[in-house]
């Protein structure tokens, strides 16, 4: 695990994705303990759509709030969503994956039916159809992410696994007489840490995104809280006259975005040996 | 079994399977079926009035026969009725979706043909400077969110040329091909940049890895020009997994035209289907969402097909 | 100096800084017009860097020449210094003066083209040939590698094409240029022992038609005689010795030469078995093979399956404790089913395999081929070996780590290896931990699936006589696969001789060796590249080996045997 983290410290890539993560958690975590410069909610109503300034670092919105303050907790929001979605996404589409290709047959079959049914649809589709089902809101824009992204998952443990299942390591196993529970945890889910480690930091990207894009829909954490993507959409009437209420939302999420594809390029490049041997 | 044979059989299944999962969603809405059918309208209803209602829509029904009667009405292209246009769902999305189709294809054939050139450039010209900037760009691309893109193209568009584009109308491609382009010109950038960078990306480490295959240097040692190499040797088998990913990506693309849409005003099928959430109407949120995934299902069973045509190992056995 | 080809202090590195990095240090040699050099080293010694180097395709794999100089005379007769060309005079000589063949076929022909396509493009890049013209001298030249039915080939795509095929197919497209230096950079090693011999038939006949130097790389010293008129022997990137093939093989001047002809297995017909045998004395079999019949299903449909594999049809054989059975035959034959079924790991369609219950649980335990691939890379030793016994019921106890370091030690490797990881370890270290792992059990049976086949040859050695000697300290029973002979002789008691999933020929191994019966025994021991044998001519023989696949319900026809001495009994051939 250290010794990971050093190999991505020294990766370029890798080093200014973790930088980026650790300064958002960092916002997140302060964020949430209310370590703000000003209080998120507080409306400050002689300084509106005022312009960045010594106190107000990021300037204030329409009703006179304070910009910074209110990124600091979407990012907050943005995080927890992202981690919490992921974290589900890949407990389930993991043991769906590895028991799809574990015990194959019907099984594999019926599980991957499944799991193509729920890919038929376009990812923003899916969750828009969940949240028509269950309204708006955080816990469902966590429960809409992982439904989209569990079958994404499932895919991408079910092909190794199944590669894994081949190699000689397993039916040295099996000559021995290994449970079953052994040879799916220490020889294949040991093996599978590398792609997945990789898949997670992408979807963690990947769900970052998706977070903004349904609260700039309206649809994800519901107002007063704050969110970055709502912040973004309340600024397009506002474009012209107070241009820094659409600028830096819109680089927090593409800065959030970007350390973690940096991060998830990174240890795919340090994992892969193929690519290894390609620079050999 | 043959691969061809395999995927036009698990198709309807999928299909099925979709239908299903669609017909149950609107189903586990809380609230009652008439309000859920007829929106707030359903208040001023009489209980008589209520009850024929029962009747007529077949709620009184079983699960499973009130789903066998939806999938026949399916067949024959009946979606039921919109409580917001008050016509029939089908006749609606019919009306939306050539602005869909023709947004998402403009927006593939800049992805593709601004990506894989691209790609194939950085690759031949690996770890040297239009390499990296090309990398970085992509990874830049692919980090911003369409919608991020979206409002920096309007914000410079009204600020530096004081032009905004044109939003509400549309004009078809086969009435005025050129003003219907001009129209969707912006939201096509709009959802295909990112999607270009990720053609990018990966048209080009597909072939950095085609050109480290042994049958690269086969050809290098018959002494065959960079230029062939490259476009002759490598290309098509570095097209592969181009291709295959672009399938999955198509997903995105229909995706995210309903943000693009929202953002440029477009009346497609994307916006139809925000707003048939935001107001509640369920006909209209089950027709478009079931269609989408009939496109997007077809869209890929086509990839697949295309991937039959690059690969002769798939299109032809071991004899 | 009117030679071809002269190198002089060849230098080669790799990697950000190629002077600090190098893998060839200094290699000089001469190749006259005609002659062909073999360059003889194990993995790591340089030899594919320095034939790469000639037409300078290591620049495409990172590699750069920091010194020396490559002169070839070209068909003009001016003289290039390769080392020093610029990428367009390179283009020249590719594919016209030097032509190249590779070691997998499989991988190194373009699997989007046809064959006929890459075949042609080769005549349009060396002699400007197009169209029609192209395509009869595609023709021309399919015909004279031997591929049966040419016409009809051309439209093939590789996959659908065997090894020695696709192999043929990469000789032709390096012909079509009538180049006057062909590099072999290991064209045999991936191919099976027969066909490999029809490959060097076909170069030594070509080499003869067309007039064309040769230099022919390869680890096996054995096979590199019958073709090469000087050879050298490369290590760690020096040539450590050069000279006429005669001079070199019979009168070696350095150690590792030395060491290289020691280790390196000779086949010598049956005058070096053991004579350890333990059949004299009657004993009951600890492992009974009755009739195994393997059979996979083939043709994906839904719930007829269009045909089976007949892997392994109707196999018998016993092993009685202490002995070594070798089961040698080429891919495809069944053996490495065969034994993965006496393991339970193929589920068998008939037949009986009786084991008798002898010092364990489990008493038959198998060591893979691929050391890399039969240890997981994420478990460090203590866990590998701990694995075997912690799944019969034993506890992690002192007698646990007690047995790992008792085993260790006998197989040969050190105490602080326990908190190592695999890929700490050499090829050969790493077989040893299979070795010691599947003792763990106190086994009753071993079986070595092509257990030393992927090693180096000095280190192939080594861990043979390791086997050796552990089965004489535990009276194990060896099933050996492999399909290497001159390794079987070595460590056999008794062979079985396997073809198209049946047994042809089994008995004594001195027997079988010495005086072989069945046709393809035979033709498999002539195959045997062999440093005694290499004044003998390789004949061109064409025979294809026969497909498995055969309609459901088929039967095969009742084996009938003859007996052929005391222990040698050969399957009864249809006369053609």
């Amino acid at each position: 695990m250290g010794k990971l983290f050093s190999s991505l410290f020294r990766h370029p890539s890798g080093r200014i994705g973790l930088v980026i993560i650790g300064l958002y958690l960092l916002a997140a975590i302060l964020g949430t303990l209310g370590l703000t410069p000003h209080d998120p909610l507080k409306l400050f109503a002689i300084d509106r759509l005022k312009a960045p300034s010594e106190t107000y670092w990021f300037g204030t919105d329409l009703l006179g709030r304070d910009a910074f303050s209110r990124l600091m907790v979407g990012i907050r929001q943005s995080m927890l969503i992202a981690f919490a979605s992921v974290a589900i996404a890949t407990v389930a589409g993991t043991i769906i994956g590895l028991l799809s290709a574990w015990w194959g047959g019907i099984w594999d079959g019926i599980f991957m039916r499944v799991m193509d049914v729920l890919l038929a649809f376009p990812a923003i589709l899916l969750a828009l159809l969940i949240i028509a089902i269950v309204g708006p809101g955080t816990m469902t824009s966590v429960a809409a992410i992982a439904i989209v992204y569990t079958p994404i998952f499932a895919r991408v443990v079910r092909g190794p696994a199944l590669s894994l299942k081949q190699r000689d390591f397993v039916d040295a196993a099996r000559t021995f007489g290994s449970s079953q529970g052994y040879v799916l945890t220490r020889h294949l889910l040991l093996n599978l840490v590398a792609p997945l480690a990789v898949q997670v930091t992408l979807a963690l990207a990947w769900a970052l995104l998706t977070e903004a894009g349904l609260s700039f829909l309206g649809l994800g954490t519901q107002p007063p809280t704050p969110s970055l993507g709502l912040m973004l959409a309340e600024s397009r009437n506002l474009m012209t006259h107070a241009p820094w209420l659409m600028i830096f939302p819109a680089v927090t999420i593409m800065l959030g975005i970007l350390g973690f594809n940096l991060t998830g390029d990174a240890l795919r490049d340090i994992l892969d040996p193929r690519t290894q041997r390609r620079e050999a | 079994m043959s691969y061809v044979a395999q995927r036009l059989l698990t198709f309807p299944l999928i299909l099925l399977g979709v239908s299903i999962l669609v017909f149950v969603a609107i189903r586990l809405v809380p609230g009652d079926a008439i309000t859920a059918m007829l929106g707030t309208e359903a208040g001023l209803l009489t209980p008589a009035q209520r009850e024929a209602l029962s009747v007529y829509f077949g709620i009184d029904q079983p699960i499973w026969a009130q789903y066998l009667r939806w999938l026949t009405g399916l067949f024959q292209g009946d979606l039921g009725i919109s409580s917001i246009y008050g016509k029939p769902v089908f006749t609606v999305i019919l009306e939306r979706f050539p602005l869909t189709l023709q947004l998402s294809l403009m927006s593939m054939v800049i992805a593709l043909s601004v990506g894989v050139p691209l790609g194939v450039l950085a690759a031949s010209r690996n770890e040297r400077p239009s390499d990296l900037v090309v990398r970085v760009l992509a990874m830049l691309g692919q980090s911003t969110p369409n919608f991020v893109v979206g409002i920096l193209i309007i914000y410079v568009l009204s600020v530096f040329f004081g032009f905004v584009p044109a939003m509400g109308t549309f004009t078809p491609l086969f009435v005025d091909p050129l003003a219907s382009i001009g129209q969707l010109i912006f939201p096509a950038i709009t959802l295909g940049f990112a999607f270009a960078a990720s053609v990018t990306r990966i048209s080009r480490s597909a072939m950095l890895d085609v050109l480290s295959d042994d049958y690269v240097r086969t050809a290098r040692s018959k002494g065959a020009t960079p230029m062939s190499v490259i476009w002759h040797h490598a290309l098509p088998n570095a097209l592969i997994p181009v291709v295959t990913l672009s399938g999955v990506e198509f997903g995105y693309l229909l995706g995210g035209a309903v943000i693009v849409e929202q953002i440029f005003a477009l009346p497609g099928l994307g916006r139809l289907v925000l707003d048939a959430i935001t107001q509640r109407d369920y006909a209209l949120v089950q027709g478009t969402v079931l269609f989408i995934a009939f496109n997007f299902l077809v869209v890929n069973l086509l990839v697949d097909l295309t991937y039959v045509a690059l690969d002769p190992r798939i299109r032809i056995g071991r004899r | 100096m009117s030679g071809l080809l002269s190198v002089r202090d060849l230098r080669v590195g790799f990697g950000q800084n190629p002077k600090a990095n190098e893998v060839v240090k200094g290699v000089s040699f001469d190749l006259g017009p005609g002659e062909t050099l073999g360059i003889v080293g194990e993995s790591g010694s340089g030899k594919s860097v320095s034939a790469l180097s000639i037409n300078r395709l290591v620049d495409f794999g990172g590699g750069r020449i920091t010194h020396g100089s490559i002169q070839l005379t070209r068909s003009d007769g001016t003289v290039l210094d390769v080392a020093k060309a610029d990428e367009k005079t390179l283009l020249g000589i590719r594919g016209r003066d030097v032509g190249m063949i590779f070691q997998e076929p499989m991988t190194s022909l373009n699997p989007v083209h046809t064959v006929g396509a890459q075949i042609e493009e080769a005549f349009r890049l060396s002699k400007g040939l197009t169209g029609a013209q192209a395509h009869r001298a595609t023709l021309d030249v399919l015909g004279r590698v031997r591929i049966p039915d040419a016409q009809s080939r051309l439209g093939y795509y590789p996959h659908q094409l065997s090894g020695g095929m696709r192999q043929r197919i990469m000789i032709a497209m390096a012909l079509a240029a009538s180049p006057r230096l062909l590099i072999a950079d290991e064209p045999t090693t991936a191919l099976d022992v027969t066909v490999q011999a029809q490959i060097m038939a076909l170069l030594a006949e070509l080499r003869e038609e067309t007039g064309m130097a040769m230099i022919f790389i390869t680890h096996d010293i054995g096979l590199v005689a019958g073709i090469a008129d000087r050879i050298m022997v490369m290590q760690n990137g020096f040539a450590v010795e050069q000279g006429e093939t005669d001079g070199v093989l019979d009168n070696p001047q350095h150690e590792y030469t030395k060491h290289l002809l020691r280790a390196v297995p000779h086949f010598t017909s049956g005058k070096a078995v053991r004579d350890d045998g333990r059949r004299a004395e009657p004993q009951e079999p600890i492992v009974k093979v009755d009739n195994l019949v393997v059979r996979f299903p083939v043709g994906k449909a839904w719930f007829k399956p269009k045909g089976a594999i007949h892997a392994v049809d109707g196999v018998s054989f016993d092993l009685v404790p202490g002995e070594t059975l070798a089961i040698v035959g080429e891919s495809g034959c069944g053996k490495s089913t065969t034994a993965r079924a006496l393991l339970g790991l193929n589920s068998k369609t008939r037949g009986e395999i009786f084991t008798e219950a002898g010092r364990s649980v489990r008493p038959v335990q198998m060591v893979f081929q691929d050391p890399f691939a039969s240890l997981n890379p994420r478990l460090n030793v203590e866990a590998l070996l701990a694995e075997p016994a912690l799944a019969n019921g034993q506890r992690r106890d002192d007698a646990l780590r007690e047995r790992m370091t008792f085993l260790l030690d006998r197989v040969g490797l050190p105490q602080d290896a326990l908190t190592r990881y695999p890929h700490q370890f050499s090829g050969g270290q790493r077989q040893r931990l299979c070795i010691a792992r599947a003792l763990m059990l106190n086994p009753d049976v071993v079986v070595l699936d092509e257990a030393v086949s992927a090693l180096d040859v000095s280190v192939q050695a080594k861990v043979l006589e390791l086997l050796v000697d552990l089965q004489a300290e535990f009276g194990l029973a060896y099933l050996f696969i492999s399909h290497d002979m001159a390794v079987v002789e070595r460590i056999a008691h008794r062979i079985a001789v396997m073809f198209a999933g049946q047994i042809v020929e089994m008995g004594e191994a001195r027997a079988v060796l010495s005086d072989p019966q069945h046709s393809y025994t035979k033709r498999l021991i002539a195959a045997v590249p062999a440093i005694e044998r290499r004044k003998q001519r390789f004949a061109v023989d064409m025979t294809q080996v026969p497909s498995l696949v055969r309609p459901p319900g088929f039967e095969p026809p009742p084996a009938q045997w003859r007996e052929a001495g005391d222990d040698h009994r050969v399957r009864v051939e249809d006369t053609p």
